[in-house]
């Protein structure tokens, strides 16, 4: 029997649903939730089964639910809070990073802030610079916090049971232009560890790590790659904290040479980080710089042919690996 | 490690007891208060203390008025100026201190330090040092309280100054939408930090409530007896499904923003803090009251004072002979 495939947006719904059922203190905050389902339609159906109570509608307030998602996290249940367009987390700043991300250490391991912050990332909807940034790279940089970045179905589901069966807070971002895409989910109860890396695809002449949307970006790069003889590896490491160091470190002396994408900004960014854990790493098993792709260091302009070179493609990963692997 | 020795200051929730032993009991919470302070004070002209503290001498009504009407089990949130909050909810002086002196003994195995004690045990969900940081934690905690069908409250405390946070009016509004049980507990001390409120604060207090129509009630905060009885109302109000409230507590702070906060004319006059001082002192105020009442005398609030007095002295040299964390402490609950 072949194998069930379900949208990106079906598999975040199904681990919603799924973990709901297992435990009745998840419940979900966010704007337009409930019967909305939101404006993408992940969360269609779930109001009807699981009740306003666990399916809770707020008021346009990221700030105040957050913080509210925080102290009842604190105080028994483990909320999974939904924020709307990743942009807008920076409403919630304070509550994550100072109040969520801090409670555990600051009380001496006596509170636990068990919650979930689910949110989403990516350019090229035409959506504009407030609508469209990819800003998971701020709350990686804060210890407490845990940061999920699925590239698929099958990890979505897997990921974020995990996320919700965490002990911390953990913010999960998903790709909003991956919410139609298909692929295998089995329909049973399984999870996949923060923390662990995943070779999407094995190869020899050259590592592209790669996060979220740019996953798929570079396996179709890997693809056009080995039509012109170069054989590239995707590691995908699935979430930025914790970090699997050691995947990404080992397929770099594998391959002596990676690229590593992410949708975020360059600087001072994901791409910053992990291109500086694997020339720590593997710097003597290089055979050249650990290149860079992410994000332009612009805000995500609106009009079609500005947004779409604002972000890696499978053809520029290509020509950037091409000139790597065979330098003219 | 090293174990705290002393009982808590006190166990919550006085409001089965006779007229008499609860409101005695009252003046020692307050007491306590107030000799922690000055302790607190001591430590630091001492150099004994890492950092700064913000004391709550001038404000004690108001902790000991609403958590005496509090359960054990109720949650509190707290402020940077919150070891009133702290003590009145339970928590004992010396961990405290402890705590104040970055030891490993402390509420938060020195970790949190003065402005950050918890204690799940007596239902304390932090102090904070963010302005306004508690306010979406503490109506979380009544989110869990209605959700879970506990008919536990929260009690939101903050100064003044947190009128200013936005994020107080959204969870404000929340609270009242969901008919939530936390009360929110405005204590107006007149100062953000080095600046008198007025010149921060457009409009009134209550009229802040009044926009989400929250019940809302002021109340001289120096009085800890009216302070209960507002409370009591307030949170029996919120305990059986009636749903949030307001409540502005007027009072003074008797030191500055912190303890090094010592030359403050530029901001407010020495006559001004002698006056509050003299004829407001929330400790005076019920001690005169227990003393027309005939439930106490002069000598015997002496001897309560002195009693106090030489617990909190014992605290702090626990607390100085408490043991540092080991080094080896310091990745440990970055992750539960």
């Amino acid at each position: 029997m072949p194998e069930r495939e379900l949208t990106f947006a079906q598999a975040v719904r199904e681990a919603l649903a799924e973990e709901m059922r297992r435990d009745s203190r998840v419940c979900i905050i966010g704007e337009d939730v409930a019967e909305a389902g939101t404006p993408f339609k992940v969360l269609s159906g779930l109001v009807e089964e699981f009740g306003a109570k666990r399916i809770v509608d707020t008021p346009i307030s990221e700030a105040g639910f957050t913080g509210v998602a925080v102290g009842a996290a604190m105080t028994g249940l483990r909320p999974v809070v939904d924020i709307m367009f990743g942009d807008f987390i920076t409403l919630t700043m304070d509550q994550m990073v100072n109040q969520a991300a801090k409670a555990h250490y600051m009380s001496g391991g006596h509170w636990r802030v068990p919650m979930v912050m689910r949110t989403t990332l990516g350019a090229t909807r035409r959506s504009a610079a407030q609508h469209s940034q990819s800003l998971h790279a701020w709350f990686s940089h804060v210890p407490g916090l845990k940061v999920v970045l699925p590239s698929t179905p099958y990890d979505a589901k897997g990921l974020l049971k995990s996320a919700i069966r965490d002990e911390n807070p953990v913010v999960f971002f998903e790709d909003k232009m991956m919410y139609k895409l298909k692929g295998p989910v089995p329909e049973n109860d399984y999870t996949i560890p923060l923390g662990v890396a995943d070779i999407k695809r094995a190869g020899e002449d050259i590592t592209l790590v790669a996060t979220s949307s740019m996953v798929q970006v570079a396996l179709g790069a890997a693809i056009m790659l080995e039509k012109a003889g170069i054989s590239a590896e995707v590691v995908d490491p699935r979430t930025t904290w914790p970090l699997d160091e050691k995947t990404l470190i080992d397929s770099a002396k594998k391959t002596s040479r990676v690229i590593v994408l992410d949708e975020g900004y360059g600087r001072y960014g994901v791409t910053a980080e992990l291109a500086a854990v694997i020339a720590e790493g593997a710097f003597y098993d290089l055979d050249a710089p650990v290149k860079r792709m992410g994000a332009m260091h612009v805000p995500i302009p609106f009009s079609p042919p500005l947004e779409d070179v604002t972000v890696p493609t499978e053809q520029t990963v290509f020509d950037a690996a091409k000139s790597m692997c065979q330098p003219s | 490690m090293t174990t705290a020795t002393s009982k808590p200051a006190a166990s919550n929730s006085s409001a089965d007891l006779p007229e008499k032993e609860k409101w005695l009991h009252a003046h020692r919470q307050m007491v306590s208060i107030r000799m922690f302070e000055e302790q607190v004070n001591e430590v630091y002209t001492r150099a004994l203390m890492p950092g700064l503290a913000h004391l709550y001498s001038g404000e004690e009504a108001i902790a000991v008025g609403i958590c005496e009407a509090l359960r054990v089990d109720d949650y509190i949130t707290s402020t940077h100026r919150g070891h009133g909050h702290c003590l009145a909810k339970g928590a004992a002086p010396d961990r405290m201190f402890a705590e104040l002196l970055g030891k490993e003994a402390g509420y938060c195995r020195g970790k949190g330090g003065s402005m950050h004690i918890a204690d799940p045990a007596t239902g304390n969900l932090g102090a904070n040092a963010i302005v306004g940081g508690s306010v979406g934690i503490a109506t979380g905690a009544a989110f869990s309280a209605k959700h879970l069908d506990t008919d536990r409250v929260a009690v939101c405390f903050f100064g003044e100054g947190a009128l200013g946070q936005g994020s107080l009016y959204e969870v404000m509004n929340l609270a009242q939408l969901w008919k939530l049980p936390v009360i929110y507990v405005c204590e107006n001390n007149m100062y953000n930090e080095y600046t008198h409120y007025q010149e921060t604060t457009a409009g009134t207090i209550l009229g802040r409530a009044a926009a989400f129509g929250l019940e809302a009630a002021s109340v001289d905060g120096q009085d800890v007896r009216a302070v209960n009885e507002v409370a009591t109302r307030l949170i029996g109000r919120a305990r059986s499904g009636g749903g949030p409230a307001f409540l502005q507590c007027d009072t003074y702070r008797y030191s500055g923003h912190h303890v090094g906060d010592i030359n403050r004319e530029y901001y407010r006059s020495k006559q001004e803090e002698q006056l509050w001082k003299t004829n407001r002192d929330p400790i005076l105020v019920l001690a005169k009251w227990l003393i027309d009442q005939g439930y106490a005398d002069v000598t015997s609030l002496e001897k309560t004072t002195a009693e106090v007095r030489a617990i909190m002295e014992a605290a702090v040299k626990f607390a100085i002979a408490a043991p540092y964390p080991s080094v080896d402490e310091v990745e440990k609950h970055v992750y539960a």
